[in-house]
């Protein structure tokens, strides 16, 4: 089992490396991150935190769009892809389950996000630390934001094979994963902020909301990172209401979305006839 | 015999159209089996049921004792798809490196595979940048991997030069003398004659005929064709003598029955000082083929 699901990731890796998409990430990540420090460093100091916190906080801010539109990207061809080219019927008369090709693509994938966040994110910190000596400080945060942006990242891979699945074709699959995108990370919070408002304190805003965002993965990996860091109030619109939600609920999950995500995959990818 | 693929009233249609109807067939280990027909006969969907790609609606099948499609029927079959396609990015060697790993076959043969069907050159190349022939040879090393008790094999020489088609012929002979079952179609009837056991023709999904080469014709009985020369001046004794003989150009054409050929030859033998030569003409390989393989409208 492990050495097929080792097998997918290598090929994946090769294939991944020849269409550049690991040049592609990695400069998505470092151009965004470096932009984003620059803009973010002009008030320094003066929020009372080092300077490697705020920079976290704010690529917070930018992973919860950046990551799952990276994922979606490298994900949405994986198995409409393979259905078109017409490598499929070939791949599964070999002795391998279909959740083991997905998962060897996934371990690829994911890989090569977090090669892309480490770089992303390293400069990032780099400039912070040189900035301020006290940065040292902020260490915790970001490394609790990379290893829940690489299960963000996980979660949205799985979310974009489910889709290939369901599409078959790629263009197909590229639509979907954009309507998604706009769906779960632009979308989803302006109408629950709309609720909110529109509910003023009533048993949507104290009962519903707070599922609410726990179900979406981008909302819960925000949350979760905010939360640890004590900053919710500052950094979201709708953190009166999110504050209420304890950590270890953000935290679940966001370590248990990327194993619902490959699942889903799966069921949608066993319907797919070859 | 122990048979390694068996087949018993295997019905596939898809939406109206029935691709394959009431179709059995065994194939035993050591045995060499070409499926022949007519384009849309149904021999892709039948190879793609017999790996487990396409559900059956009704019948039976048994894949190496096992269900299609299962794993344990999957360990032990091999498939060349129709138009062999893999992805453009990859060399030969990671695609077929990738192929043995799934198979939890030592990587080092990859190298080894490839130079078996003459790609060792081409290994370290995109496959992006293969011909369609060299890619068929990707196909066919892949299918090499692991000692298969099943080759499954559809139209493996489409894309083959002359001299590949030999050499991966001489493959197969060693690959049915180990006791792997081979079942391959093909539109090329000259090769699959001569480098095959047995025949089975598919016509609008129905088995329509099986048996080796000199069984088909005998039970096609297609008419025998005789030419005879005839000694000079005698043509007007040997038209009077086979009253069912036609002159063209020089010689006299004639055909008979097979039941008849014998006491047409003795006939003819009874003319020997007024003839010079005959030439017995057996039906040939698509007389039988197209006999067997009649289509509606065609
Ligand atoms: N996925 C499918 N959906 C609908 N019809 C199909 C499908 N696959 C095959 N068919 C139909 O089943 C019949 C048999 O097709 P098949 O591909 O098995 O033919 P074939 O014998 O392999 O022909 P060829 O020599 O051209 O390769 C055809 O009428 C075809 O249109
Ligand atoms: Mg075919």
């Amino acid at each position: 089992m492990i050495a097929r699901i080792v097998a997918t990731a290598i090929t994946e890796a090769h294939i991944a490396r020849r269409n550049l998409w690991v040049l592609i990430a990695v400069v998505l990540m470092v151009v965004f991150s470096l932009v984003l420090s620059a803009v973010g460093s002009a008030p320094s100091g003066g929020l009372g935190a080092d300077r490697l916190s705020i920079t976290v906080a704010s690529l917070t801010s930018l992973s919860v769009y950046l990551v799952p539109l990276v994922a979606l990207l490298m994900s949405f061809d994986a198995v409409a892809g393979e259905v078109e080219r017409g490598t499929l019927p070939l791949l599964l008369t070999y002795p391998v389950a279909r959740w083991e090709i997905l998962a060897g693509k996934l371990v690829a994938h994911t890989g090569i996000l977090v090669v892309a966040l480490v770089a992303g994110y390293g400069a990032a910190a780099l400039i912070a630390v040189v900035g301020d000596p006290a940065a040292a400080a902020g260490v915790g945060a970001l490394w609790r934001l990379t290893w829940t942006s690489a299960l963000l990242g996980a979660t949205f891979l799985g979310i974009g094979y489910a889709l290939s699945s369901l599409a078959r074709r790629a263009s197909g699959a590229a639509g979907l994963a954009i309507g998604l995108w706009l769906g779960l990370v632009v979308l989803y919070d302006l109408a629950l902020l709309a609720a909110v408002v529109a509910d003023d304190g009533g048993i949507f805003t104290t009962q519903f909301f707070p599922a609410a965002l726990l179900a979406n993965p981008a909302d819960a990996f925000r949350l979760f990172n905010l939360t640890a860091s004590q900053a919710t109030a500052a950094a979201t619109g709708i953190g009166a209401a999110a504050a209420s939600i304890a950590l270890w609920q953000s935290l679940v999950s966001v370590l248990c979305w990327p194993l619902v995500a490959l699942g889903l995959a799966t069921l949608a990818f066993r319907k797919v006839q070859p | 015999m122990t048979s390694t693929l068996t087949i018993s009233h295997l019905t596939k249609s898809f939406g109206g159209v029935k691709a394959l109807s009431d179709v059995s067939l065994h194939v035993a280990a050591g045995e060499r089996v070409a499926l022949l027909g007519h384009n849309g006969a149904g021999k892709s969907t039948l190879m793609k049921v017999i790996l487990g790609l396409i559900a059956a609606d009704s019948g039976e099948i048994s894949v190496c004792g096992a269900a299609p499609g299962g794993a344990a029927a999957r360990a032990k079959v091999a498939y060349l798809p129709e138009n062999a396609t893999f992805h453009s990015a990859l060399t030969g060697l990671e695609q077929i490196t990738y192929y043995l790993r799934l198979r939890g076959e030592n990587t080092s043969e990859a190298m080894a595979l490839l130079e078996k069907v003459g790609l060792g050159h081409a290994a370290k190349r995109r496959i992006g940048t293969y011909s369609k022939g060299m890619r068929q040879r990707v196909g066919l090393a892949q299918t090499l991997i692991g000692h298969p008790d099943l080759l499954v094999l559809d139209e493996p020489t489409s894309g083959l030069d002359p001299v590949s088609r030999r050499d991966f012929y001489a493959l197969l002979d060693r690959l049915a003398a180990e006791g792997a079952a081979i079942l391959l179609s093909s539109h090329a009837l000259t090769e699959v004659e001569a480098r095959t056991d047995r025949l089975l023709i598919l016509s609008g999904g129905q088995m329509v005929a099986t048996g080796s080469l000199p069984d088909l014709r005998r039970e096609a009985a297609l008419p025998v064709a005789m030419h005879v020369t005839a000694r000079k001046g005698y043509d007007a004794d040997i038209l009077a003598a086979l009253p069912n003989a036609i002159r063209v150009g020089g010689a006299l054409h004639l055909t008979c029955s097979q039941e008849d050929k014998l006491g047409t030859l003795a006939q003819i033998s009874g003319l020997k000082n007024k003839v010079t030569d005959i030439d017995v003409i057996p039906p040939s390989l698509e007389d039988i083929y197209s006999h067997f393989s009649r289509r509606d409208g065609q």
